[in-house]
């Protein structure tokens, strides 16, 4: 029960733990690298380097008042913030971080990560129309439009690495990936679902569900208090989500690049596994730093017209090859 | 994990006669949802994983949202809630109900019919993609033509 076997207490503790943590971290990190980046110092005041920016910020918002606006429609206003972290920590159950430590090994894992995915589009547009607000609906439709619109090619780019490891369990997945990272053969795949995972985190430049320039501030203009720190909380928790998934997908999951394996095999993939997704958050931070906003319509016709064939093709070429090496 | 299933199948008859009587159509679509979760975790419980996970994926992850997105479009407010309400008068119950109970009698019937133990096999993603470009090769393919003369529809329709 105590030991680093998968589904062990230890190992649910351990998991629960770290990713709540990570995810409240990853606000102050944001934003203190958002400041190197911009040139400014960012949040530097609250314990040392500003580490506890967080811890401030979350006093803050639970001390606030929990008002829902008398037009609101109730039940929907107060379900619709609780649906986005409940269904991001249900999809950390599938992760695998190491050999043994994990919640849960399915053998349609990718499968439901991806259903969770989908439901949590759910908590910006019952935000959007609960709040009986015309900007908030707006926020809501664009979430909407969005989440179906990505989800679609989210699915198509990962079959190619269903196909390769012959497996919808991630640990399969990343088993399989022993000889050599994914990332090569299916590198279409891979930038397809980089922009995918941005889209679906709505993580700039795809945050048009709450582009403040334009629509206040979206889905959430309604919200304060900690419902609306749970929104955050849950995007943030998604951001880690999907820095988890890429290199479980394309980077190798836990093994080590250029065999720099040390000491057992947990210590070292725990390590390399952190590794990785650090370095894609990083990657997300910097992409927020670096790129503006599109148009809505731009997001659609670029969706629809170059991510989807891109996929679409990606599937077709690594099929006929898996097919044409296995006869 | 019969527990599970009788669970689960509870919840899933409430929450589906609560989209019937709700008159806000956004609670009904919530209720919808919670019905279709449960029906996923009934499979999952009967041994059919990957239907489950397309049961979310698809009914709650896909369809449900185009709903959604639709309610928005339309804003229907106070008006089709009192419509609705005046709709749902205790005489309209009658005829539907006394349609059910046939229906009622013979799903009671038939579970008392098969009494020995259920088969529990697990069918795994791969036996069905197997059973579907296998032997229903024809019926997917005349399933994609009806999705793509829809597409079609729809975009002759939206056009104008």
């Amino acid at each position: 029960m105590f030991s680093f076997q998968v589904g062990s207490l230890l190992n649910i503790v351990l998991i629960l733990g770290v990713v709540l943590t990570l995810a409240a971290l990853l606000i102050w990190m944001e934003r203190r690298l958002l400041g190197f980046f911009n040139d400014r110092v960012g949040p530097n005041r609250v314990g040392p380097f500003g580490i506890l920016q967080s811890v401030a910020d979350v006093v803050k918002l639970i001390t606030k008042e929990d008002w829902v606006p008398p037009f609101a429609d109730k039940l929907t206003f107060i379900v619709a913030p609780m649906i986005i972290p409940i269904v991001m920590l249900l999809s950390f159950a599938m992760i695998p971080f190491a050999p043994g430590v994990g919640i849960i090994d399915m053998n349609i894992g990718l499968l439901f990560v991806m259903a969770m995915a989908g439901l949590a589009s759910y908590s910006a547009m019952l935000g959007g129309i609960a709040s009986n607000n015309k900007f908030a609906l707006l926020g809501g439709l664009r979430a909407a439009g969005q989440m179906i619109s990505y989800e679609v090619f989210m699915g198509v780019s990962i079959l190619g690495v269903v196909i390769l490891s012959d497996s919808f369990s991630l640990r399969g997945i990343v088993e399989a990936q022993q000889d050599g990272w994914y990332v090569i053969p299916q590198f279409i795949g891979f930038i397809v679902f980089m922009v995918a995972a941005l889209a679906e985190s709505h993580r700039w430049p795809f945050d048009l569900p709450e582009g403040e320039a334009e629509i206040i501030s979206g889905f959430n203009t309604e919200y304060s208090g900690m419902k609306f720190g749970l929104f955050f909380v849950g995007e943030y928790i998604g951001m880690l989500l999907m820095a988890c998934l890429i290199p479980v997908l394309f980077f190798g999951g836990w093994h080590a690049p250029f065999g720099l394996e040390f000491g057992n095999e947990i210590i070292s993939g725990v390590f390399w596994m952190g590794a990785k997704t650090m370095t894609f958050v990083c990657f997300f931070i910097l992409v927020r730093a670096a790129l503006a906003r599109p148009r809505y319509d731009q997001l659609m016709s670029y969706g629809w017209l170059v991510m989807l064939p891109l996929s679409l093709l990606n599937l077709l070429i690594t099929g006929a090859i898996v097919l044409i090496q296995g006869s | 994990m019969s527990v599970l299933f009788y669970g689960s199948a509870i919840i899933a008859v409430l929450a589906t006669l609560l989209v019937i009587t709700r008159t806000n159509i956004v609670h009904a679509l919530l209720y919808f949802i919670v019905s279709l979760l449960a029906i996923a975790v009934i499979f999952y419980t009967l041994g059919a994983p990957f239907a489950a996970a397309l049961e979310i994926i698809v009914y709650a992850g896909a369809i449900m949202v185009m709903f959604l997105f639709v309610v928005m479009m339309l804003n229907l407010g106070q008006v089709t809630q009192d419509q609705e309400k005046a709709w749902l008068t205790p005489s309209v119950w009658i005829g539907p109900s006394i349609m059910a109970v046939p229906l009622l009698v013979a799903v009671i019937y038939a579970i008392n019919l098969n009494q020995e133990q259920m088969a529990h096999t697990v069918v795994g993603g791969k036996e069905i993609g197997v059973a579907l470009f296998g032997p229903y090769v024809l019926a997917v393919e005349l399933a994609s033509m009806l999705l793509l003369a829809g597409l079609v529809g729809a975009y002759h329709l939206a056009r104008k």
